[in-house]
């Protein structure tokens, strides 16, 4: 099964969050590795989406998605890491 | 909303908030024998930084949506963006973006998205090194196209892994890039197919082919990988090999349907 | 603000009459994958059961010197695929439960990679589950759960967990993996127990 970067998540997480979610910074309660969401691991499994440690593989996060809810858990990581002021201007 | 956070200047990475769009097609052309070039003006577009991402949702007539999301070859504040789409077999949204869309269609897009596969000039002094494997070649063009735009000079090269020279996408625009005063360097690796007289047989990109096209990692680039999982793993694997910091690579797999 | 997309219509989608609601056909095999495919040699491979008093393995071999049932059926994916008559091979837990002493009612299936799913006892007996290991006639590809997944075809499939390595009983009916991230904590495809 093929994997995608946590770049991919900018799309689905910009539904439910204000900012964009693949800058903040996570640490992995697995191995301690801190990076960007945007260099964790996707796996795309069509039943919900997958985000695990780049380093170690640990499962950092799910997202499930009806077609009126969805389900995100920060399964892996405790405080993630968030730029004041970044990386959104309000629009208009 | 008002920000009322005292003293904290938006940095350098910001970018517009993105949101749902309706986008009208006002040109769908042929880039290559398998992938088209879209320009889509799209109503409150709100402009995007160079190596941005967006989403397409296509709804069927019985309400079934398909989503995928697709790197924007353009930047800037423009409401119009342009997209370069590969069609891949057995694909369900992007034969369709290839072979049916045309001007006048309107397309829902979402974005624009990602903050952090992006390069904007003046942001970093670092020399930048481009690599491209495929369509992954969408969001570097971008990249480097805005530096060429905003008269940047910051060092800059682009190694593009491509099957055939028909492959090449925006192969007139990359050669005016190249032969411009502060020049991007190309380099091609041709998979299939090379041209007659080129130096190299068609193969698959070698550890010593980056290694030879790459800036050496003692002038510590910025080095942004985009292309099929493979081939993103592979080069970033190389590249870690030949002594490039883990956090000054970013990159971008591009998978699905 | 959805709107219809001129001249889209995505993959077909068949309606049938063996087909839960909300449900369409395919006539190939999905892959549904939530990490890294497992890559595990049979002759590594072991199934284990945990129980209140302790655990029972078998080896690849010993676990092929089963009674091995035929099994056709039909599959239904919760992302609304289903797939009809489909043909497998494997060790009913019937069969299996034939050598395990437990009071505990719920089962926690567990895989190679770390998936886990939960089930009720009483739904894997009866003739309603098995460890299959062969699919269409040949070994069960690494991609769909080889060397042996669990078949609960009654239910969603994601509660056929892939890459099966044990279960574990259990005194409650504690959620597994997809079941703690927003799925049905049961699964049942005729009542459409999608989500939460």
């Amino acid at each position: 099964m093929q994997h995608l970067d946590g770049n991919a998540l900018a799309g689905p997480l910009a539904e439910f969050f204000a900012f964009d979610v693949t800058m903040a910074v996570a640490k992995c309660e697995g191995c301690g590795s801190i990076a960007e969401l945007a260099r964790a691991m996707v796996y795309p499994s069509g039943a919900g989406t997958v985000v695990r440690c780049g380093s170690c593989g640990r499962v950092l996060m799910t997202l499930v998605e009806s077609e009126d809810r969805a389900w995100i858990r920060f399964t892996g990581m405790g405080a993630i890491e968030v730029r004041r002021g970044a990386p959104v201007v309000p629009e208009g | 909303m008002v920000s009322d956070a005292v003293g904290t200047a938006p940095p350098a990475t910001t970018v517009p908030r993105a949101g749902w769009h309706v986008g009208t097609v006002t040109a769908a052309n042929r880039e290559t024998p398998n992938a088209a070039r879209l320009e889509i003006e799209v109503d409150g577009w709100p402009g995007n930084a160079p190596g941005q991402h967006l989403d397409v949702r296509l709804t069927a007539p019985d309400g079934y949506t398909a989503t995928r999301s697709y790197s924007i070859a353009s930047s800037g504040d423009a409401s119009r963006v342009v997209l370069a789409v590969d069609r891949l077999p057995d694909g369900e949204v992007s034969p369709f973006l290839v072979d049916e869309v045309r001007a006048g269609d309107r397309l829902e897009v979402h974005g624009p998205l990602g903050a952090f596969f992006v390069w904007r000039p003046g942001a970093d002094p670092r020399p930048v090194q481009l690599i491209a494997g495929g369509s992954g070649v969408v969001p570097l063009y971008a990249i480097a196209s805005a530096r060429a735009d905003a008269g940047d000079e910051t060092p800059f090269r682009l190694l593009y892994s491509v099957r055939t020279p028909d492959d090449v996408y925006f192969a007139r625009e990359l050669e005016a890039l190249a032969g411009t005063s502060a020049p991007l360097r190309l380099d091609l690796v041709y998979t299939r197919r090379a041209p007659e007289g080129w130096p190299h047989p068609p193969g698959r990109i070698t550890r010593e082919r980056l290694e030879d096209a790459v800036l050496p990692a003692v002038q510590y680039p910025l080095v942004y990988v985009c292309g099929s999982t493979g081939f993103v793993e592979r080069v970033a694997g190389w590249l870690v090999d030949a002594g490039h910091d883990a956090r000054s690579i970013r990159t971008e797999r591009y998978g699905g349907t | 603000m959805s709107f219809i997309t001129r001249g889209f219509s995505g993959r077909s989608r068949e309606r049938d009459d063996r087909l839960p609601p909300g449900q369409t056909l395919v006539h190939d095999f999905p892959v549904l994958s939530a990490g890294p495919t497992p890559d595990i040699d049979t002759a590594d491979w072991e199934f284990t059961i945990r129980t209140e008093t302790g655990s029972q393995s078998w080896n690849w071999d010993e676990f092929m010197a089963l009674d091995i049932d035929e099994v056709s059926t039909d599959i239904h994916c919760v992302t609304h695929w289903s797939k009809l008559g489909t043909s497998w091979r494997g060790v009913s837990l019937d069969t299996i439960f034939d050598h395990v002493e437990t009071e505990l009612d719920y089962v926690m299936a567990h895989s190679y990679g770390g998936y886990t799913t939960n089930v009720p006892l009483d739904e894997l007996l009866d003739g309603k589950a098995w460890v299959a290991f062969e699919f269409d006639g040949e070994p069960l590809e690494a991609e769909h759960g080889g060397p042996a997944r669990l078949l609960v075809p009654h239910l969603y499939f994601w509660k056929s967990a892939k890459w099966l390595r044990g279960l574990e009983m259990m005194s409650s009916d504690e959620p597994g993996f997809w079941e703690q991230n927003g799925y049905h904590i049961h699964g049942d495809p005729w009542k459409e127990e999608r989500y939460w």
